[in-house]
């Protein structure tokens, strides 16, 4: 195969460098902004360091600041799409993969009911939701938010797409005629098989859960339950009175977004194989 | 044995005993396969439907009853709901507030979605088409955004929008530009971008993924009768990437129509977005700050029914060659 002319290959370089420097500015001014102190946040230049750098100062402030708060908002966060992905990430295994195993009458009435969830907006869901669970008692508390995380319609249809192709039928006949019961066979065969489709379901639901603001801003009146998004726009609500919590707003910001990012850059390479098998057999 | 032919009368066995074996293997592989098919799918679907089910059918209740308190005047005394027929509705659909709301995303989304998808085609095409080295850096870097929490972005580029923090502002102005990210008329467009710096990345790997799995032959072949780069781009890796286009399409609808976080945040900041800014506000508003759950859930409704139309539509329109496959 030739090379492209040099040319071709300039505009290419140029065009891919505007673009990762519109999608890379917002982050780097964060990490610069990071560094500064309440007053430089206001005195200096957006785009370059302040004279007097204190990041691990801001940073025991914002850890600090209201008994720890931030960090019990952080623990919530993981918590929520923690628990939330792993369990919504077995359900829809179990799901799709019977989905695909199982012939049984009204299979495929299940199956377009899940893939209508799909395409019903969440947060058009959120408010009936708040009001069903608070009629239910439910609001307000930790399962308000956690119950709701634990369902991916698109995680079932992931599950039931990579289940067909992935899992052969023969090898779950042999199982049968050794003797093992169906459990068993899902859980030695049937999820070690799916591992990437599982990988992808769980990270989409992790980063679902993660970003998610709706949702927990109408479940939760009790601070000490708030996710870390819903903790940082408290804080911007009442900087107007405290100033200092714009500097940890940016804090905050900027330490809650490092572990996501870390973990999408690392697991980028399985994201991609999954949605792979999403999007081309659908 | 004796006992599945004494749950399961089967006359054609009795009558033919011959032929009764495979029919009554078939029928207890059957029995088996739902057996186990309900242990696997039962729990999803029981938590499916309280969570996606019941708060559509919850909602449709709400939407059509109302709150009646009987008391003088109205005040104290027993609540209670009474139907309303089309009330609530009536009233989200004169609410002009509501309605512009929804035209603002019609409008945000009519503009928004083929740009993002625009640029996320090509930057897909670029990095998969380039033999350049830093590709993983650049995809990498495209994808990064995707990370960042909607809150997040929007606190983010909440700074880089306000005169007075914004470097963005301080360098136009210094060049004599007196920009306005969050005037009336250019807020909208501020939260489009805060959008589009989101999910480009997102989309150009869901197409990027695609354009992986197209045989390479296929762009040595169409090489080899001549097609240029732009050429085979054009004529044969855009028809082939078409299933994901739309996949990226319809979810980008979808969230267009749910705008909530980024207006929400920056509202302390841009006096220009109201608390009816999107139907989403408009719903939340009227339920938490109005108090009148029965016409936020019309308002819900209304938003899922228009969501769905929207896609559907969509996908007539764009995806129509695709359902020949089922």
């Amino acid at each position: 195969m030739t090379r492209p002319p040099v040319r071709y290959r300039i505009i290419t370089a140029s065009l891919l460098t505007v673009a990762a420097l519109y999608f890379l500015t917002p982050v780097y001014w964060l990490i610069v902004s990071s560094t500064k102190s309440s007053a430089d946040l206001f005195g200096t230049f957006g785009f370059w360091f302040s004279g007097h750098p204190r990041p691990l100062g801001n940073l025991t402030d914002v850890l600090t600041y209201d008994h720890g708060v931030y960090a019990r908002w952080f623990a919530n966060s993981l918590l929520y799409a923690g628990i939330g992905a792993v369990c919504a990430t077995l359900l829809s295994a179990a799901a799709g993969y019977a989905l695909a195993k199982f012939p049984f009458r009204g299979r495929e009435a299940v199956f377009n009911t899940v893939l209508a969830g799909v395409l019903v907006p969440g947060t058009a869901l959120a408010l009936p939701l708040y009001f069903l669970f608070s009629s239910m008692g439910l609001a307000n508390t930790y399962w308000a938010v956690l119950i709701p995380s634990m369902v991916s319609p698109f995680g079932v249809y992931l599950c039931r797409i990579y289940a067909a192709a992935a899992v052969p039928d023969s090898l779950l006949e042999a199982a049968r005629i050794d003797g093992a019961g169906e459990a068993r066979i899902f859980g030695r065969l049937g999820l070690r098989l799916m591992t990437p489709a599982l990988v992808t379901v769980f990270l989409f639901q992790f980063v679902h859960i993660w970003n998610n603001y709706f949702l927990p801003l109408v479940m939760l009146s009790d601070s000490r339950l708030y996710p870390i998004q819903l903790g940082l726009t408290s804080w911007i609500g009442f900087s107007d009175r405290k100033p200092v919590l714009y500097q940890y707003t940016v804090g905050g910001a900027f330490l809650s977004v490092v572990p996501l990012m870390v973990l999408m850059l690392v697991l980028q390479r399985y994201w991609r194989t999954g949605l792979t098998e999403g999007s081309v057999k659908a | 044995m004796s006992r599945d032919t004494l749950s399961r009368p089967e006359p054609v066995a009795r009558r033919a005993p011959d032929g009764a074996r495979p029919a009554r293997r078939i029928s207890r592989t059957e029995a088996r396969n739902a057996r186990a098919a309900a242990g696997f799918v039962l729990p999803f679907l029981a938590l499916f439907a309280l969570c996606f089910l019941a708060p559509i059918v919850y909602a449709v209740y709400q939407s059509l009853h109302k709150t009646e308190r009987t008391g003088p005047l109205g005040l104290g005394g027993q609540e209670h709901e009474v139907f309303a027929g089309l009330a609530n509705y009536t009233h989200a659909l004169s609410d002009d507030q509501f309605l512009a709301g929804f035209g603002r995303v019609l409008l945000f989304g009519a503009v928004q979605v083929p740009l993002m998808i625009v640029l996320a085609t090509a930057l897909a095409l670029l990095l998969e088409g380039a033999s350049a080295r830093g590709i993983p850096f650049f995809r990498s870097a495209f994808f990064l955004p995707y990370g960042v929490p909607g809150v997040i972005a929007s606190i983010l580029w909440g700074f880089l929008y306000v005169p007075g923090i914004s470097p963005l502002v301080k360098i136009a102005q210094s060049v004599g530009w007196d920009v306005d990210f969050l005037a009336r008329g250019t807020v909208l467009w501020s939260i489009a971008n805060i959008v589009t710096w989101q999910f480009t990345g997102y989309n150009m790997l869901v197409l990027i993924a695609q354009l992986k799995s197209v045989p390479e032959e296929l762009y040595e072949a169409a090489r080899i009768d001549g097609a240029n780069a732009w050429q085979v781009a054009r004529h044969v890796k855009l028809p082939l990437i078409r299933p994901a286009l739309v996949l990226t399409g319809v979810f980008s609808i979808i969230g267009t129509l749910q705008l909530f976080a980024e207006p929400k945040v920056l509202r302390p900041l841009a006096s220009s977005i109201d608390s009816g800014f999107t139907p989403n506000l408009h719903a939340y508003s009227e339920a938490f700050v109005g108090n009148n759950q029965h016409v936020a859930a019309a308002e819900a409704v209304l938003l899922a029914l228009v969501a769905c139309v929207a896609s559907f539509v969509f996908l007539r329109l764009v995806g129509g060659r695709g359902k020949e496959r089922g």
